[in-house]
C-alpha cells in the first residue's frame, strides 16, 4: 500500500516532467507546421509583388538587369535611398499616354466578362443536369467533367485551331452539310476567344455549381409544383437563387484568370485581338521593357483586387459552412 | 430513378460532353493521319509517332519537363498538405487572413502577373533561371492546389479519432502520422497528381522563369505551334493526354479498390 502510494507519488512529477519536454517538443513541431509554408509563401508570393511595384518605378535601360536603378543590397542605407531617389512613376505616365493599355484593360474586361456569362449559360445547364441525374450515375459524370481539367490547357486550345481554321473541320463539315458555301472566319477573331475560354475554363463553373445544386433540398421544387407554381417560375424563384454562391464562385473563378489570358488569346485571337496578358507578355519578351511589364502587371492586380477580395471571402465563407 | 432527370437534363449533359471531348477526340484522331495536312484525312498512320521520338529537341525537352514535373509536385505536395493543416488546425494565430489569403489568391492569379513577379524575385536574388527556378515556381503555385484538396477532406475528418489519440498519450507529431496521415491519404495522393499535371501543362509562369537548358515541353510545343499546326504535335499531345488519362484512370481504380476493401473491414468489424 505504501510502496504503491509511494510509486504514485514518484511518478507524477516523472510524467509532468515527461509532458513538459513533449509539449515544448510539439509546440515547436506545431510552430514549425505554421512557420514552413507561411514562410514559403511570404517569400514566393508576397515579396515577389513588392519587386514588380519596385521595378515598375524604375527606368528601362541596356543591361541585365535591364532596367535601373537595380537594387544594391550589398551598399546598404545608402544604396536604399540613392536606389529610392531614382524612382518615377514615369512608367504609369507613359501607361496613361498610350491608349493602347487603356484598350488592352478595357477590352479584357469585356472579354473576360462576355466570356463568363457565355460560360455560365453553358455550364448551368449541364451542373443542373448532372445534379438531377440518378445518384449512382454521379461520379462518374462528375470524373467526366474534371478529366479534361486533368490535360494540358495548351493542348485542348490548340485543338481549337484545326477545327476553327478557314480550312478547318468545323468549316467542312458545315459546308459538306451544306449550311455554307464559304468558310466562315473564325480563327484570329474575338468569336475564337470566346469559344477557347468557355471551352478551356467550363469545368471551373460547372464543378461548383454542382456542388450546391445537389446539396439542395428537392421538397421546396416539389412544394413550389404543388402550389401551383410553374416549373420555370419555380426555377427562377427558388433554384437559382439558392443556387447563387455556386453561381458567385464559378463566375469569379473563370472572370478572374480570364481577364489576364495570354494562351488563349495569343492561339486563337490572332494579332488583331487585343489583351492584356498579351501586352504583358509582349513588353517583356519581344520588347525587353522589364518596367513598362512590371507597370502592366501593378495595374491589372489592381483591377483585380475586388474580385480576388469577393473570392476569398466566398472561400472562407464555404468553409465556414463546411465546418 | 429521380423524377426530375427529364429529356431536357440528359440532353444539355450529352451535348456539354460532346462539347468537351469532341476536340480531344478529335486532336487524338488526325495524330494518326498519315496526310501531312492535319485537317485531312489521308489514311491511317503511325509515322508521327516514329518521327516524334527521333525529334531530339522534343526529348530534351520531355525529360526536363518529367524531373521539374517529380520534384515540384512532391515537395508542393508536402508544403501544399501542411498549409491544409494550418488552415483547418490552427483557427487562431497572428497572421492568418494573410495567410489565408496568399493560399487562395494563387489560384485565380492571372499567370503572366505570377511568372513575371517570380521572374523578378529570381533576378533580385541573383538565382540564374534555369531547371531549379522552374521547379521553385511550380511548387510556389502548385502547393496551393495541394492545399486545397487536403483542405476540403480534412474538414470532413473526425476529428475525435485525433482527440482519442491524444487523450491515450500520443504526441501530437505520432498522432499525425499514425491517424491524420492514413484517413487523409488519398487526398494527399491526388494533391501530388494535380500537381504534377499542373506542372506538366504549365507553360506561361515556365516561360517566365527558366533560362537556357531548361526548356519544357510547353515551351517546345508552344514555339513549334506558333509556327503552324502538324501532326507531329498532335502525336506530343496524344502521348501527354495518354500518360494523363492512364494515371487518372488507374488512381480511381485503386480508390475503388481501397472503398471495397475498407467496406469490407467494417463489415467484417461488425460482425466480430
Amino acid at each position: 500500500m505504501t510502496n504503491a502510494a509511494a510509486s504514485v507519488s514518484a511518478s507524477i512529477p516523472a510524467d509532468e516532467e515527461k509532458s513538459a519536454g513533449a509539449r515544448l517538443l510539439s509546440g515547436i513541431a506545431s510552430r514549425l507546421v505554421i512557420l514552413v509554408p507561411y514562410c514559403w509563401l511570404l517569400f514566393f508570393f508576397l515579396v515577389p509583388f513588392v519587386i514588380v511595384f519596385k521595378i515598375s518605378l524604375s527606368q528601362t535601360a541596356i543591361s541585365m538587369p535591364p532596367y535601373t536603378p537595380a537594387l544594391d543590397f550589398g551598399a546598404g542605407f545608402a544604396g536604399l535611398t540613392d536606389a529610392l531617389k531614382e524612382l518615377s512613376f514615369d512608367n504609369y505616365v507613359w501607361l496613361t499616354e498610350d491608349p493602347l493599355y487603356f484598350n488592352a484593360y478595357i477590352s479584357s474586361v469585356v472579354i473576360a466578362g462576355i466570356s463568363t456569362f457565355l460560360t455560365l449559360l453553358v455550364g448551368y445547364p449541364i451542373a443542373y443536369g448532372m445534379a438531377r441525374a440518378p445518384a449512382s450515375l454521379r461520379p462518374t459524370l462528375l470524373m467526366l467533367v474534371i478529366l479534361p481539367f486533368w490535360t494540358s490547357f495548351l493542348i485542348r486550345v490548340y485543338a481549337w485551331i484545326g477545327i476553327l481554321k478557314p480550312e478547318g473541320l468545323l468549316n467542312q463539315f458545315l459546308m459538306g452539310v451544306g449550311v455554307i458555301s464559304e468558310p466562315l472566319i473564325i480563327l484570329n477573331t474575338y468569336t475564337a476567344i470566346f469559344i477557347g475560354i468557355v471551352y478551356s475554363y467550363l469545368p471551373f463553373m460547372v464543378l461548383p455549381l454542382y456542388s450546391t445544386l445537389e446539396k439542395m433540398d428537392n421538397s421546396l421544387i416539389e412544394a413550389a409544383n404543388d402550389l401551383g407554381c410553374t416549373p420555370i417560375s419555380a426555377f427562377w424563384k427558388i433554384t437559382f437563387p439558392l443556387s447563387l454562391p455556386g453561381v458567385i464562385a464559378g463566375c469569379l473563378l473563370v472572370f478572374i484568370p480570364a481577364v489576364g489570358e495570354f494562351v488563349i488569346p495569343d492561339l486563337l485571337g490572332g494579332s488583331q485581338t487585343l489583351m492584356i496578358g498579351r501586352t504583358l507578355w509582349n513588353e517583356f519578351f519581344n520588347n525587353r521593357d522589364w518596367p513598362v511589364a512590371s507597370a502592366v502587371a501593378t495595374i491589372l492586380l489592381l483591377v483585380l483586387v475586388i474580385p480576388i477580395v469577393l473570392f476569398q471571402h466566398a472561400q472562407a465563407k464555404a468553409q465556414e459552412q463546411d465546418r | 430513378m429521380n423524377p426530375t432527370w427529364t429529356r431536357f437534363n440528359i440532353t444539355s449533359i450529352v451535348l456539354g460532353f460532346a462539347f468537351l471531348y469532341l476536340p480531344i477526340v478529335l486532336l487524338v484522331v488526325f495524330s494518326f493521319n498519315a496526310s501531312k495536312l492535319v485537317t485531312v484525312w489521308g489514311g491511317f498512320s503511325t509515322k508521327w509517332y516514329a518521327s516524334l521520338f527521333q525529334n531530339q529537341g522534343l526529348m530534351d525537352a520531355a525529360w526536363v519537363t518529367i524531373r521539374v514535373a517529380l520534384v515540384s509536385a512532391s515537395v508542393a505536395t508536402v508544403l501544399g498538405t501542411l498549409a491544409a493543416l494550418v488552415l483547418t488546425r490552427y483557427t487562431r494565430f497572428r497572421g492568418r487572413v494573410l495567410f489565408t489569403g496568399m493560399v487562395f489568391a494563387p489560384l485565380v492569379m492571372p499567370e503572366v502577373i505570377t511568372g513575371l513577379s517570380l521572374l523578378l524575385l529570381f533576378v533580385a536574388v541573383g538565382l540564374d533561371r534555369g531547371f531549379l527556378t522552374v521547379t521553385l515556381a511550380h511548387i510556389t503555385f502548385s502547393m496551393c492546389f495541394v492545399a486545397v484538396v487536403v483542405q476540403s477532406r480534412l474538414l470532413s475528418f473526425d476529428r475525435s479519432l485525433e482527440e482519442a489519440a491524444m487523450d491515450l498519450g500520443a504526441p501530437p507529431v505520432k498522432t499525425f502520422f499514425q491517424i491524420t496521415l492514413p484517413v487523409i491519404a488519398p487526398a494527399v495522393i491526388s494533391g501530388w497528381m494535380l500537381a504534377f499535371t499542373l506542372s506538366l501543362d504549365d507553360l506561361v509562369i515556365a516561360s517566365f522563369a527558366s533560362g537556357p537548358g531548361a526548356t519544357t515541353l510547353p515551351m517546345k510545343i508552344y514555339s513549334q505551334v506558333r509556327l503552324g499546326v502538324t501532326p507531329e504535335i498532335n502525336a506530343a499531345c496524344t502521348i501527354l493526354i495518354a500518360i494523363v488519362a492512364i494515371g487518372v484512370l488507374a488512381a480511381s481504380v485503386v480508390n475503388k479498390q481501397r472503398e471495397v476493401q475498407r467496406r469490407r473491414d467494417e463489415q467484417a468489424a461488425q460482425r466480430g
